[in-house]
Formats: structure tokens, sequence, C-alpha cells
């Protein structure tokens, strides 16, 4: 009876029942600590898809742009006028309004509009620089018919696109809805087209007025050349520090209170490296403002605590028996870690490096600061030198400056940076994991 | 009558140990090691003499300070921060812990081979190429070569991987992998071969083939070897050491220090009453 009661058999162990029971329980626990885990893999996959689907769908229009099919008769008395003139472009642009307007009269759209001016708005402001640009490289083309294609204007593509509403129109100066009839019949016909824009990729940006000429090319040879700093300060300085940290240095007082520190500083929000580097490199230093040399050093500040910390651990993840062995033979320390340590963590600082490059290629609060964001980077730097001390922006900076303008075609462009950025930061990491499997070896 | 035997046994002991001298002169010789980590000490006034072309078995309990000896021999002790040596060890009556020794010429001529198999993850011409070319023993490939062949014959591991010299050393088995250890610290031709319980990650068979190395390199070196295994030590070796807490309990030949010790801890341990 007592065992019924207490669940106990006479030699102090549970019975069959309570047995039973008890392992019932702990295999319903594991169950549903299982589910858990189950369950908040999918909500963490759940807002990934989301996320990813957002972004390129909102972002895979910036690829596509609308463009006008012109032909315009290049007559040299008018180009020769249109140079001598003040505002050259406008010369040009009236070239492009004539031929546009007879355009539309020869195909038989019906409009409302007579003008030429206003005909011309449904094309982009900068399609004037563009026959400017041509005639000046092809003199030999004057006299003779070229067929163009200009760059609509933002509120044409946004109709293209499904952004634009006739009713919207109503409120815009820019354009009337009698465009859009225009542009419905020059659609059905081929004269106006939309496709695959690699201006969005390697071109510069552009001013508030024409959204469609902007791209992100000028600011990823920013982002290129901040990465370069960071990759030849950081790499060695990182991995010299971790060295003899990890191999050299006494334990003591002085290398806990480094390690503390450099631990403490991964943490350190990363405006505050902006304003470090804004106060030590530009205003102390002396050094350009919104160049790339001076964003690149402090992303260096900001991203060797990643490197020393990873590096430190793949030297740790070393076995100190490969140490041993090499001292044990006559190596001397140096010897020991240069030829036996390092190449087996290599893999890992690669890796670490890898991924600090990515954090740093990110990277937008220290840019604000020492002034890389805020202005038009339009020109491409001339050379190496240039690149590094000519004033740029940086691709997240590039992103952070086109979703604060007003014009919503910007917003587009800046989801369609993002998903650039994106394709970038993948490449680095499956870099990073391609090495550490291939290198990775086991003991 | 009792008096002459007993003079006579003396004098037989005596000429054996002068014998034992001229053959075997002195290589190394501990005077009163100790040896502190931080603030425990761990050897207490150890003095013992290592002889040439002999083995050396150190035994004793775990913890008993062996392995610690055994890393002042070759001032292995330097790497771990915390720990400090006192006294004198001589290597060929020099003092190696004085300043103007160059700890890895030390190492150079006294090699070691460690507990569990260490090769470099590299192929095994190159773990045993490594040594002779970081100290130059070698004027051209073909001498590395060369080195690299006599050095895995001595360690009577050639026949079995002449074929896949450029295959990586951790492919090998547990026992072969530590013969191509010994082999790489043979082939920077040390005076020394200090062996810390070599065979305590192989099995029978291959421990086995290890002693007979051990027997076999001692025609041209000397050997220290720490181990836990009553047997090897005595199967192995010229002369034991037992160690019990940090002391230097007992020294002597093996087959007195096994069949009559002179300390009653050595029978104690030997007999495996404790440790």
């Amino acid at each position: 009876m007592t065992d019924v009661t207490t669940g106990l058999l006479p030699s102090g162990r549970p019975n069959a029942d309570e047995t039973a029971k008890r392992t019932k329980a702990r295999n319903a626990a594991e169950a549903r600590f299982k589910l858990y885990g189950i369950v908040a893999i999918a909500i963490g996959l759940f807002f990934l898809v989301a996320l990813l689907f957002s972004i390129i769908t909102n972002g895979v229009g910036a690829f596509q742009q609308t463009f006008v099919k012109v032909s315009i008769p290049l007559n040299a008395e008018q180009i020769a006028a249109a140079e001598k003139s003040v505002v050259k472009t406008s010369k040009y642009r009236a070239m492009i309004e004539a031929a546009l307007a007879d355009k539309i009269m020869a195909a038989g759209y019906k409009t409302e509009f007579t003008d030429p001016r206003k005909l011309g708005d449904i094309l982009s402001s900068s399609a004037a620089a563009q026959l400017r640009e041509h005639v000046l490289a092809n003199p030999g083309d004057a006299g003779k018919t070229i067929d163009f294609q200009f760059l609509a204007s933002s509120r044409v593509d946004g109709y293209l696109k499904g952004r634009v509403t006739r009713a919207a129109l109503a409120e815009d100066k820019n354009l009337d809805a009698g465009h859009l009839d225009l542009v419905d019949q020059m659609k059905a016909d081929g004269t106006v087209v939309k496709h695959f824009n690699w201006d969005f990729i390697t071109g510069s940006d552009a001013s508030d007025s024409r959204p469609e000429q902007a791209g992100i090319g000028v600011s990823m040879l920013g982002s290129l050349f901040m990465m370069l700093v960071v990759l030849f300060l950081a790499l060695p300085i990182g991995v010299a520090a971790s060295i003899y940290l990890e191999e050299f240095a006494p334990q003591n007082r002085w290398t806990d209170l480094i390690e503390v520190n450099i631990a403490n500083l991964a943490a350190v929000p990363s405006i505050v490296f902006g304003i470090l580097g804004l106060a030590a490199f530009i205003q102390f230093a002396n050094l350009p403002q919104s160049a790339p040399l001076v964003g690149g050093l402090v992303l260096t500040l900001m991203t060797l605590p990643t490197i020393i910390i990873s590096t430190r651990a793949s030297l740790k993840a070393v076995p100190p028996s490969i140490r041993e062995g090499a001292l044990g033979i006559g190596a001397s320390k140096m010897q020991a870690v240069f030829h036996h340590v390092l190449p087996l963590a290599m893999p890992g600082i690669l890796t670490g490096t890898i991924i600090g490059l990515a954090q740093a290629l990110g990277e937008t609060a220290p840019l604000l600061l020492i002034g890389m964001v805020g202005f038009i980077a339009s020109n491409y730097p001339d050379g190496i030198a240039d690149g590094f001390l000519h004033p740029n922006s940086a691709m997240p900076a590039q992103i952070f400056e086109w979703a604060k303008r007003a014009d919503p075609a910007f917003y587009e462009r800046a989801w369609g940076g993002i998903i650039i950025l994106l394709i970038f930061l993948a490449i680095m990491n499956i870099t990073a994991i391609i090495l550490r499997r291939r290198f990775e070896r086991r003991w | 009558m009792n008096m002459r035997t007993e003079t006579q046994i003396e004098e037989a002991l005596k000429d054996k140990s002068m014998a034992q001298n001229e053959t075997h002169p002195l290589k190394m010789r501990g005077e009163k090691v100790c040896v502190y980590y931080g603030e425990k000490q761990a050897l207490y006034d150890v003095d013992l003499d290592v002889r040439e072309n002999q083995v050396m078995a150190l035994i004793g309990p775990s913890g008993c300070g062996k392995s610690t000896f055994l890393r002042c021999l070759n001032r292995m002790n330097d790497t771990i921060d915390i720990c400090r040596v006192a006294g004198k060890i001589t290597l060929d009556n020099e003092d190696i812990y004085d300043k103007a020794v160059d700890v890895v010429e030390l190492r150079a001529r006294v090699g070691m081979v460690f507990q569990k198999p260490n090769p470099f993850p590299k192929s095994i011409r190159e773990n045993i190429a490594y040594g002779p070319k970081i100290h130059g023993l070698a004027r051209s490939k073909a001498d590395l070569d060369e080195i690299v062949v006599t050095s895995l014959q001595k360690a009577g591991l050639f026949e079995e991987v002449k074929d896949r010299l450029d295959e990586p050393g951790t492919g090998l088995s547990g026992g072969q992998q530590q013969r191509l250890c010994i082999a790489r610290a043979i082939a920077v031709s040390p005076e020394v071969i200090l062996m810390d319980e070599p065979c305590s990650a192989l099995d029978p068979i291959a421990t086995a083939k290890v002693e007979e190395l051990i027997d076999e390199l001692k025609e041209n070196y000397t050997i220290v070897i720490v181990t836990h295994s009553m047997q090897q030590a005595a199967r192995v070796s010229q002369r034991t050491a037992m160690f019990h807490l940090g002391v230097l309990v007992e020294e002597g030949p093996t087959d007195k220090m096994f069949t009559n010790p002179d300390d009653k801890r050595t029978q104690d341990y030997i007999t495996g009453r404790f440790g």
C-alpha cells in the first residue's frame, strides 16, 4: 500500500507508474521545447521573407527607366549658335522640343498642346545636356539626322510604373493630364519605351529636379575607396595587434584592461566614431571633408575591434600542441606563430575581416558627421588619388540622401540602392562562408 | 668473511659505476632544481644526472612533478608565464638557464616529443623538413631530402610512408604519427630527446614499436622519458628516477629500482599500492 501513496518502491526507487509518468512529462517537455524553436525560426523566416519581398517590389522599378525616342536633324549653324549663347543647354533644349513637335505632328497624335515647350515637358531636363555631349563628341554628325533616346521626365516614368495618376497631376505644375494622353499614344507605337537602365547602376547622383537621371555608380566608387582604406589599414593593424595580444603579451592587468576595452569598443555606437573622426581627422589633421579617405579612416576605427576579436578567436582555436610541436624542435616563438599558427588561423581571420568590411560597407551614421551625405556626388573621380581625396558619397549615405528627398521618384531609387547594397553584402558574406568551408581544418 | 664480502660487493659496485661513468659520461645535470607555478611550488630541490646514450625514465604518480622536470630540461616551461625555475640545470656543463643561452639553440639540441602526437597539418615531408630548414641544416634540396629519408628510417617509419611523403602527416595512424613526431625531432640532430608519455595515446602494438625505437635510438641519443607504465620504464630504461609530491624520491639503475628499491614509497608505487 505504501508504494501507491508515496510512489516509491521499498528499495527507494520510484515504482513503474511513477516512472512512466516522469518519462511522459520529460518527453512532453522536450517536444514542447522543439516546437518553441520551430515557431521562433518560422517567425524569423517570415520577417525575412516579408522584408525581401517589400525591398524587391519597391526597388525593382529603379532598374527600369522610361525613354522617349526622338530623331533630331543636327544643323551645324544651330549648333554653332547654341555654343555661342550663354545658356547653351536651353538652345539645345529648343532643338529637341522642335524635333519632338515635328514628330508629334507627323505621327498625327491627338494633343491639346501646340507649344513645343509644353510638349517638351514629357522629357527629362537632362535631355539637352545629353544632346550637347553627343554633338561635342561627334562633330562629324552635323548635317545628319540622328536617333536619340532621351530620358522621360520622372512624372511620365512614374505614370508608366503606375505611381503617377491623372488625378494626382491636377496638383502638379510639372505635367498635365493631357501629357499622359499623348504618352499613351506614343507608348502604343513604341516611341515611349521602358527598359533596363544601366545608368542607375553606373551613373552619378542628380539634382532634386531630375530623379530620373540619378544613379548610384559614383557613390559605389566612394564605398570602394573607403573599403580599400579599411582593408589596408584594419587588416594589418588588427592582425598584428591580435597576434601580439594572443601569442606574445604577458598576461597581466594591463593586457586584461586592453582586452576589456577592445571588447567594449566593438559595442560603441558608430556615430561616436563619426564625431571622433570629425574632430581628429578633419578639424585637427585638416584632411579634406567628405573624402573617402576620411570615411575609410573612421570606418577603420570602427572595424578594428571586430577584426581583432575574430582574429584572436581564430588564433585561440589553433591547438596549443601545434605551437609546442614547433617550439619543441627549436622554432622561435615568431617562427612558430608565422609558420604554423597563422596559416591555420587564416581562414578565420579572413572571414572576420570580410564580415567587418561588410559591416563597414553598410555603415551610415559616421558618414553623416564627416560630410559624406547631403551633397550631390555628381562627378567620377579622376584617378586613384582623386578617388581618395575628392568629395564623394557612399552607397548607404546615397540611399539615405535619396530617401529624404521629397520627390517620390527618389524614394524608388532608395529602394533600388538598397537592393544593390544587399547584393554586395550577400556576395561578401558568401565569400566568407566559402573561405571558411574550403580552408577549415580539423584536428 | 662477512666484512670481506661486503667490501667485495662495494668494490664491484664502484667498478660498475666507474665503468658506467666512462662509457656514459654526464650529459645533463639538475642541481637543486625548484619550480614554482605562481605561488605554488611544484618541484623541491631536485638533483638528477642524465648520462649519455642512456634512457632515463621518470616515474611517479600524477602531479608529482616529473613532466615539470622534463620540461625544464629544454626550457619549455618558459612558455608558461607564471612558471619560475630556480637552481641549476646544465647541458655538457653549461648552465642552460644562463642569460647567454639562446633558448632556440637549446631546443634544437634538446628535442621534445609530446604526449599526444602533434604532427603539423602539412605533408609528411614538410613535417620533417621544417626543423632542418629553420636551423639551416641542409644546403640544398637534395640534402633536405636526404635528411627526411634518414630521419624516417631512424624512426622506423620510412618503409610505411615512402610512397606518400607528400600526403598530410595528420592522415597517419596514431602510432605512425607519434613516430613521425620522433622523426621530426631527430631531423634537427638533437643530442637529447625528451619524451613526455609518448605512448599514452597509443594502442599496445604501436606502443611496442615506439619502445623498440627508443631502445635503438639510445645508441645515438640521450633520452629522458616520462611514463606512467611501470612495464615501459622497466623495458626501455637503464636508469629510473622516482618522483613523489615534487620531490625526487630515489634514482638508480632500473633493475635495482624495480627489484630492490631503497625507499618504501618507490616499492609501494611500483607494486601498485598507491598512485
